[in-house]
């Protein structure tokens, strides 16, 4: 049975940083990517990996009992990748590849060239039905494996996400938590000035989940809710994270709407690295 | 065989969605098997697997991106998803999540279609699949095929079940006429010759393959020849036989009921063109949709009969 990895809480806010830095050095180097969508995903993926939630091993990656975690917002490939590299799928230098001719490490992640990688995705909406799928498989196989998908609040507005909001919340998966990491923005626009979700919970709970809100960027409030999580008994369970696109970089914090799918231009990224701090 | 219909009825023998769904039913003996429907199974017939197999039945609902989803996600978890809906809202509605949940990523999905072509009748243009072949040609991977009756629909059901990757079977509504008395003859990937001549090839699938035969009947009393080819799988397409009947006979006619981009005759060209050019003609529904009506109604109509097929024979053999 693979096991979670339960670091303390010096060693997890480090790895935010590790994290942070390495969104920004990859993204700067390859020249393109999404780094502000990755940026605001931090303390979830860190606290999944590192804080006793998730159960893997990167030594047999398909292992069946393993809890699988689905990035559906697919363009936070390189938020994916940096917590990838840091739990040992594959070595941190690799992350400097990002983008290019033969890595395995694309623009969007592709799940059968890179290990760790649940499900290919980058066409908005898909992921949530996919971790219904594997939620329903490890059910008839009677595994207690969890499964955990992250949707951006951008990505709310694909019709497809209530399709699978609907099937979640009327078939009891709670085996299965999704993860809404709300940064407020989309490409061109803040989502409220697009096409507003509010009242996002009151309508996740009429489509039948059990909803909890929480500061995304706080550790221990992500924490508790992963544990609030598993101890749902016959529903699925949604986190509503509101967090902060570009977190940790003044430059795209100031101005969220003008950053999607754009890097930190090399002359600016020293200053990135500074604020982000981390002791690599 | 001889058949010598004058004019195709589909009044006997089981549509194609009929024995899919038998034959889905007896494959559940494999535990992987599972089944997700969108809400149509007692018109897919996987209602035989959903009575036998409940606890992995799986109704989504009206929702075909989702379905493929949940498909793509059991596919991950060691499953054989079998997805079943009518042809023209799986294909159609759910294509990008066919696209990026089930082609590139290779899940071991099987989409079987249903209702597809205009011979579904009645119900009309929004329900007829046309386009659902060259769509699932459009993606790496896949295998496609359109078995001609109920014996081959039923072997093509295991053998993909068996066949690992992504796959697209057609089937219809209508009855269709029993081809096959022996369905250990059915192998994806290679085209079963029904009938041998050196004048002409027809080169058919789904229902077009009767009418084919009838047509060679036809060109027999005017001394012409035809090899009969059902051509059951588009996908990976029996390029030897398509070459070795450019070779060997005049000219190639195509009969499918689809629309005449994207489908079995562009397959078929593709071949030709760079292995051995030869005369062609093609019989489809065309460039357009079709209206309500009867069956054989809109078959007649849309040109596609044993006496389409003849002409278009007469058409690649004249000079």
């Amino acid at each position: 049975m693979p096991q979670a990895r339960t670091e303390d809480r010096a060693k997890l806010e480090e790895l935010t940083r590790q994290i942070r830095h390495d969104i920004v050095t990859s993204t700067t180097k390859a020249g393109s990517g999404h780094p502000s969508t990755s940026l605001s995903m931090v303390e979830i993926v860190t606290t999944l990996y590192f804080g006793g939630v998730l159960r893997y091993d990167t030594e047999n990656p398909r292992d069946p009992d393993r809890d699988r975690f689905i990035l559906s917002k697919g363009h936070g490939a390189p938020g994916l990748y940096a917590v990838l590299a840091a739990a040992g799928y594959f070595p941190r230098e690799d992350l400097m590849t990002l983008r290019r001719l033969g890595s395995p490490l694309e623009g969007h992640p592709n799940m059968n060239r890179l290990a760790g990688v649940e499900a290919s995705t980058g066409s908005l909406g898909q992921g949530f039905s996919i971790a219904i799928g594997h939620a329903l498989g490890l059910k008839l196989d009677r595994k207690d494996a969890r499964v955990y998908v992250m949707i951006g609040d951008g990505e709310s507005e694909q019709g497809q996400i209530w399709e699978a909001a609907m099937h979640a919340g009327n078939h009891g998966l709670d085996n299965l938590t999704l993860i809404i990491d709300r940064n407020g923005y989309q490409q061109t626009a803040a989502v409220k000035e697009i096409q507003p979700l509010d009242p996002l919970e009151d309508k996740l709970r009429a489509f039948g989940l059990e909803v909890k809100t929480i500061d995304g960027h706080s550790l221990d409030e992500v924490a508790e809710a992963f544990d609030w999580a598993r101890k749902v008994e016959g529903k699925a369970q949604a986190i509503v994270a509101n967090t902060i696109k570009g977190k940790g970089v003044s430059l795209l914090e100031k101005d969220p709407g003008s950053w999607h799918g754009k890097p930190i231009p090399p002359d600016e990224e020293a200053k990135a690295l500074e604020e982000i701090g981390a002791s690599v | 065989m001889s058949f010598g219909l004058s004019r195709i009825e589909f009044t006997e023998g089981p549509a194609t969605r009929e024995a899919f769904g038998e034959a889905l039913a007896e494959a559940g003996t494999d535990q992987r098997v599972v089944v997700i429907d969108g809400d149509v199974n007692n018109s897919t017939y996987t209602n035989h697997f959903k009575n036998k197999y409940p606890e992995r039945f799986f109704n989504a609902g009206i929702a075909e991106s989702n379905m493929i989803g949940i498909a793509s996600g059991l596919s991950a978890t060691g499953k054989i998803p079998v997805v079943s809906s009518f042809s023209t809202f799986l294909l159609s509605n759910a294509f990008d999540q066919i696209r990026m949940s089930v082609a590139f990523p290779n899940q071991n999905v099987k989409l079987v279609g249903t209702h597809a072509g205009i011979s579904i009748g009645e119900d009309g243009p929004s329900q007829m699949a046309i386009e659902d072949i060259a769509l699932a040609c459009a993606l790496p991977g896949f295998t496609v095929v359109v078995p001609a009756d109920a014996p081959s629909a039923k072997a093509a059901t295991k053998a993909l079940i068996e066949r690992p990757g992504p796959a697209f079977m057609r089937c219809g509504r209508p009855k269709v006429p029993i081809l096959y008395d022996d369905p250990s003859e059915f192998h994806i990937g290679k085209a079963n010759t029904l009938r041998d001549g050196d004048d002409v090839t027809i080169i058919a699938n789904g229902i077009m393959v009767a009418m084919a035969l009838d047509a060679a009947e036809g060109l027999k009393e005017e001394g012409i020849e035809a090899r009969v080819l059902d051509m059951h799988t588009v996908k990976p397409v029996d390029a030897d036989a398509i070459e070795k009947a450019a070779h060997e006979t005049k000219g190639i006619v195509v009969a499918e009921e689809h629309l005449c981009h994207g489908g079995l005759g562009s397959v078929v060209a593709l071949v030709t063109a760079e292995r051995s050019p030869t005369r062609m003609a093609f019989v489809d529904v065309g460039d357009t949709y079709a209206t309500s009506g009867t069956a054989d109604e809109l078959l007649e109509q849309y040109g596609l009969t044993p006496d389409a097929i003849l002409d278009a024979a007469r058409r690649v053999l004249k000079d």
